[in-house]
């Protein structure tokens, strides 16, 4: 080999992975502003992460719909994960039929407001046939019946600076959705199950439904739902309960 | 091997014809030292390597949660499985969050990586030349009388390891053209976001545990290709072999004339 060879060489790697260093610095500062970045971004798994999520992004958008089923294909069996809360006021708001419990929505919305079960169900309903996945690997196809996310936001006159939806159970699994998935056709707080009220077990008396991410997304027993720009102060800051315990916060898998 | 395909990079063929092309390949007294893979092979054979036992580790510590398999959209305790593997359920330890990040990481190298030997493979006809079999040798008896030969594990001759014979092309093709872009579709069709924009992912095979259930097979095809590969390479002369894919040469003795 010869000399001009190798210092050719060594000019066009140079150059190259200058481009490459600079490409991925525009690369993160175009996916901090196109909100591609999720809460869980940090260590070397969030590596994996950011790119699963802002790929996921920028092929799902908001319109994709997550596969719908007949009502013939709907599981006879939909097994239950862990059990309900077993704190106090879970207990009552459940031995009273949920006539107590309201649901509160605050944060960045123009009107704060909160929900009876009843409230609920007077607003516009949605049904859906969809399959849920547990990460563990078994999953089940049910009807979920409920109010559309997006038209509780509209109600509250959701601000356009909020980049989260931030949900709290009676129990320690908070979780946190994107806008993406905020406004979503096919997110539900859903009360119905299978025609039925919802069973305590799958998260009475509401549950957040999001087919296009795994079960555990799926926060169950909702208590309380906040609207946010930044989720950097919320327990650990991760997004959710979930990468706190290991599991990636974003679960569209 | 024809004339027009012979090549000056890629190795195998370069080596064979290395007689007729005087200077191709430096020759020392009695020993060839012949190029035989080059950089970028080497470079993503490693790195694949590495993802691909990441991918395995992490997939077992995934699978140990629910080690049964179904067929068609739905499965779960309590219904009728296609396969309960004889392994414990292990949900009390803190593995499978881990394993998940770690799943998906590597399947990223893996699948980038992969991409770009795939990609180069095809520009510089590395595929066309070393793994497309000749006409002649896609026969029964061909194949039957090299597979023969492996099995009764004969040490090749250093002529017959200087080029791929019929079966290592064959798999090498059914691993880079068949399994990995079915592990990745079936991966992906276990996805509740990617099968919202592609559901052919999980109804070309007859719904998501379908596609989980593929999964695991082509992984357990892939693992079986791996322990193949590792012993041939020890079969072939494990010091030589490495040698090639790390350095990208391999002194060969010279076959007497």
């Amino acid at each position: 080999m010869s000399t001009t060879l190798s210092r050719r060489k060594l000019i066009t790697t140079g150059l190259s992975a200058a481009a490459g260093v600079s490409g991925l610095a525009v690369a993160a500062v175009l996916a901090e502003r196109y909100g591609l970045i999720p809460p869980d971004h940090g260590g070397i798994f969030g590596v994996g992460e950011t790119m699963t999520y802002a790929a996921q992004r920028l092929l799902t958008s908001q319109h994709s719909l997550a596969r719908e089923f007949n009502r013939s294909e709907i599981s006879k069996v939909a097994p239950v994960n862990g059990k309900p809360p077993e704190n106090d006021p879970y207990r009552r708001y459940l031995h009273g039929g949920f006539a107590e419990w309201r649901l509160t929505v605050d944060g960045l919305v123009g009107r704060p407001s909160s929900f009876s079960l009843a409230e609920l169900k007077r607003l516009p309903s949605s049904s859906q046939i969809t399959h849920q996945a547990c990460e563990e690997g078994w999953s089940f196809i049910a009807e979920w019946t409920g109010v559309p996310l997006f038209y509780v936001l509209n109600f509250v006159r959701v601000s356009s600076k909020a980049k989260y939806v931030v949900f709290f159970p009676f129990d320690e699994s908070w979780d946190s959705i994107d806008m993406a998935d905020a406004w979503h056709p096919q997110t539900l707080l859903a009360y119905g199950m299978n025609g039925q009220e919802i069973p305590t077990g799958h998260g009475a008396p509401l549950r957040l439904k999001v087919p296009r991410q795994l079960g555990y997304k799926n926060v169950k027993y909702l208590s309380y739902i906040t609207v946010t720009d930044t989720m950097k102060n919320i327990s650990k800051g991760l997004g959710s309960a979930a990468p706190e315990y290991g599991y990636s916060w974003y679960a569209g898998i | 091997m024809s004339a027009p395909f012979c090549c000056v990079k890629f190795s195998a063929i370069a080596m064979a014809e290395s007689a007729y092309l005087p200077g191709l390949a430096i020759q020392n007294s009695d020993v060839l030292d012949s190029p035989r893979h080059s950089a970028l092979v080497r470079v993503t054979h490693w790195i694949h390597t590495l993802s691909f036992l990441a991918l395995v580790v992490s997939g077992v510590a995934i699978l140990l949660a629910h080690p049964r398999l179904y067929w068609g959209e739905t499965g779960a305790k309590g219904t009728p499985s296609l396969i309960d593997l004889p392994l414990p359920f292990v949900l009390g330890l803190p593995i499978r969050g881990p394993g998940r990040y770690l799943h998906f990481l590597s399947a990223w190298v893996c699948v980038l990586t992969g991409l770009l030997y795939v990609l180069s493979g095809i520009f510089t006809r590395h595929f066309r030349k070393n793994f497309l079999p000749a006409k002649a040798d896609v026969r029964w008896s061909s194949i039957s009388r090299v597979a023969w030969r492996h099995l009764r594990l004969r040490r090749p001759s250093e002529q017959e390891s200087l080029n791929y014979n019929v079966l290592q092309r064959l798999t090498y093709l059914a691993v880079v053209f068949l399994l990995f872009p079915l592990i990745i579709v079936t991966g992906l069709g276990m996805s509740p976001a990617i099968t919202s924009v592609f559901p052919i992912f999980a109804t070309a095979f007859g719904g998501q545990q379908s596609a989980r259930t593929v999964h695991f097979f082509v992984a357990a095809a892939l693992l079986l290709f791996l322990l193949v590969h590792i012993a041939m390479v020890c079969l072939a002369g494990f010091k030589h072999r490495m040698r090639a894919m790390i350095t990208g040469r391999s002194a060969t003795r010279k076959e007497p004339s």
